[in-house]
């Protein structure tokens, strides 16, 4: 089935540095019970968005008028714990379609990657000097090539790796079914003999 | 060169090998439940198809049910209105359902090996991190992402990468008062919540072996703790026999002949793997996390840590923020600390063995005043036979409250969540910010230092208590 398809992206981005980011912070159990994909951004980082009396705690970066933009940069081992896609939707429903990282947590990644939400993974020296620059100005755009496979910002250039297949996935907007599918007959054939 | 029992098994499922595809990997059995499903049913809908093979779904009701009055409806609309979708999904498409009120309901984890679903050398997939449960039979099981759910249910197969293998040995006996849960946040203290991630972990040496299946899977289930993708067990004569007799096991000579295959599945001597690690039995002490991740633990004597003994001095500012959180300071002691509420549940540790463990500590005595004691029994089955052998009595009695089965505090879904800046001392798996409640502080254990904790009402070295 047909999803959004991704190509080449400047933004403004959005500094997040705390490291082992965990996907009960980006969404709380208690926000999983929605049986629809759709709303989550609402309650992406909740509880460090808003306190008890659900009102914007001021000193957390989503609440910072000055940082916008469809890119969240975050801390190394991001999206680590429980196996909820319900945090790729958040991210994704909030607005964001890449996240950067020096390092992802296995299932979060392939979440992610499920659902057009693009991880760039770059080294431990450029996410901090991103971190900086973006923590510095604010308006600072970056590009992001998923074709180049590279990122961008001020000059500073590096290159990410991706899975080939999954790349172009995301170029052509497929997703996994549609290939597996088409493999119908063999899979049978397999449960048979497995039976 | 040897193959590893990881290769031999994953190699056994690859339906589909093409250049620059992941591989197309064939997978047993699929559990589901009801928050991680809704939308791959919906997926199928969209599409027009069915369940690619019911037989091989099995799906039950747990994250979001209550653990008091389960006969009764659900309170809580939308967590009803999770489990009622579930119930209609799984009628619409065939798939047998552990519901509420049915003998064989419980944790999803719990319930597949009670039931004999996890066999050896199986490939087994949930839409739970946890899944990595299953290992512990020699099982290639991992959890997986909503769409990878659909996947499965569409086309019994997922697409996945081969991740690297890692075998960590333990050897050695075992002090007094040290079990699994304390082996497995002994090992992950010592690599960090991240210290696994991209590898498969098979867990091997004297110490796993002389362990029973049910602490064989409170390793496995903590594997994706330190970010593998899953842990694993070779099967051998325990395996074998805590199989036997199961309702969806293999049945007499079927049974026989399966242990035939099941043998054959370990590890070649020569196999390699891209990383092992060894540790030894005798540095283990009962542990107990102080921060907000599994990792952050010690030795229960131990101090907590300050920033500036961090081997990675770029933690520091995570770890400060941690320990602010959890309202602990750098250096000081965990022993002694007060605490006000003891869970003792989860698909860590809610099976029989672990309620029998409990019921050993705090037999004859009383839970400390002010301290709240939930046990959550991980199914039904574990719930029946807990009263069959007396053990609710001995709870009863010591003031504290069996309750139904389900994942209750260990995700706070429901209704059971600890109160914002409590302690409590959990034998589940995530000490998360926030898990067991908003703002709730957890300090994970064993259920051995669990029920010595709520007896004196603080943080307890158990092995005073043997
Ligand atoms: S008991 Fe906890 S960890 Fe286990 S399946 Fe339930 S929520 Fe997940």
């Amino acid at each position: 089935m047909s999803k959004e398809k991704f190509s080449t992206l400047k933004s403004t981005a959005v500094p997040l540095p705390n490291e082992n980011v965990d996907t009960d912070q980006i969404i709380p159990a208690r926000f999983l019970k929605a049986t629809t994909r759709e709303g989550f951004g609402e309650n992406l980082f909740r509880d460090w968005r808003f306190d008890s009396n659900n009102q914007p705690v001021s000193n957390f970066i989503l609440n910072d008028p000055s940082f916008t933009g469809k890119i969240l940069v975050a801390g190394k081992n991001f999206g680590c714990g429980s196996s909820r896609e319900h945090a790729a939707w958040a991210i994704y429903d909030y607005g964001f379609r890449v996240v950067v990282s020096s390092f992802f947590a296995d299932i979060f990644k392939n979440n992610a990657l499920n659902n057009s939400l693009l991880p760039v993974v770059v080294s431990d020296a450029y996410l901090k000097s991103l971190l900086e620059a973006i923590q510095k100005n604010p308006s600072l755009e970056v590009v992001v090539d998923l074709e180049n496979q590279s990122i961008e910002f001020g000059g500073n250039k590096e290159s990410f790796e991706i899975n080939p297949y999954k790349k172009s996935c995301l170029i052509n907007g497929y997703d996994d079914i549609d290939y597996l599918l088409s493999l119908n007959e063999e899979i049978k054939e397999f449960d048979k003999q497995h039976a | 060169m040897g193959k590893t029992l990881f290769d031999k098994i994953w190699d056994a499922h690859v339906v589909s090998k093409q250049a620059g595809y992941p591989d197309a990997l064939f997978i047993d059995r699929h559990y589901i439940h009801e928050v991680t499903s809704p939308q791959a049913f919906d997926g199928l809908k969209k599409r027009g198809i069915g369940v690619f093979n019911t037989s091989r779904t099995t799906a039950t009701a747990d994250h979001n049910v209550p653990t008091k009055d389960q006969h009764l409806p659900i309170k809580e609309a939308l967590s009803r209105h999770q489990v009622e979708t579930l119930r209609k999904n799984c009628k619409e498409f065939g798939v047998e359902l552990y519901d509420l009120g049915h003998p064989f309901q419980g944790i999803v984890h719990i319930i597949g090996p009670e039931l004999g679903f996890t066999q050896p050398g199986m490939t087994i997939v949930c839409g739970d991190s946890h899944t990595s449960t299953h290992g512990a039979f020699g099982t290639i099981a991992f959890g997986i992402g909503t769409s990878e759910v659909e996947q499965v249910l569409a086309t019994q197969c997922i697409l996945q990468h081969k991740p690297k293998r890692m075998r960590i040995e333990i050897n050695g006996a075992l002090g007094k008062g040290v079990v699994a849960k304390d082996i497995i946040l002994y090992i992950i203290s010592k690599i960090s919540a991240s210290g696994a991630t991209g590898y498969f972990v098979e867990y091997a040496g004297s110490t796993i072996e002389s362990l029973s299946m049910e602490a064989r899977m409170t390793i496995c289930n903590m594997s994706i703790e330190m970010g593998a993708r899953g842990g694993m067990i070779a099967p051998d004569e325990t395996t074998f026999k805590y199989i036997k007799g199961r309702k969806f096991a293999p049945q007499g000579e079927a049974f026989d002949r399966a242990v035939v295959q099941w043998e054959q599945l370990k590890s070649d001597e020569d196999a390699e793997f891209d990383k092992v690690l060894a540790f030894d039995a005798a540095d283990i002490a009962p542990m107990i996390t102080y921060g907000t991740n599994p990792g952050m633990g010690i030795r229960v004597t131990d101090r907590i840590p300050t920033p500036e003994e961090l081997k990675d001095i770029s933690e520091k500012p995570s770890f400060i923020k941690s320990l602010d959180y959890m309202g602990l300071e750098p250096g000081s002691q965990l022993l002694g600390k007060n605490i006000d509420y003891v869970f003792i549940g989860s698909c860590t540790n809610a099976r029989i063995e672990d309620l029998r463990m409990v019921a050993s500590i705090v037999e004859g005595k009383k839970k400390a005043d002010g301290v709240e004691v939930w046990i959550v029994p991980g199914s039904k089955q574990v719930e029946d036979q807990a009263r069959k052998e007396g053990l609710d009595k001995i709870f009863e009695a010591a003031g504290f409250e069996l309750r139904s089965p389900g994942c209750s505090a260990c995700l706070g879904m429901n209704e059971d969540k600890i109160p914002a800046g409590k302690y409590c001392v959990s034998t589940s798996n995530r000490n998360f910010e926030g898990r067991q409640g908003p703002k709730s502080r957890t300090f994970l254990a064993s259920p051995l230092s669990a029920a010595a904790a709520a007896i004196t009402g603080k943080v307890t070295d158990v092995r005073e208590w043997i």
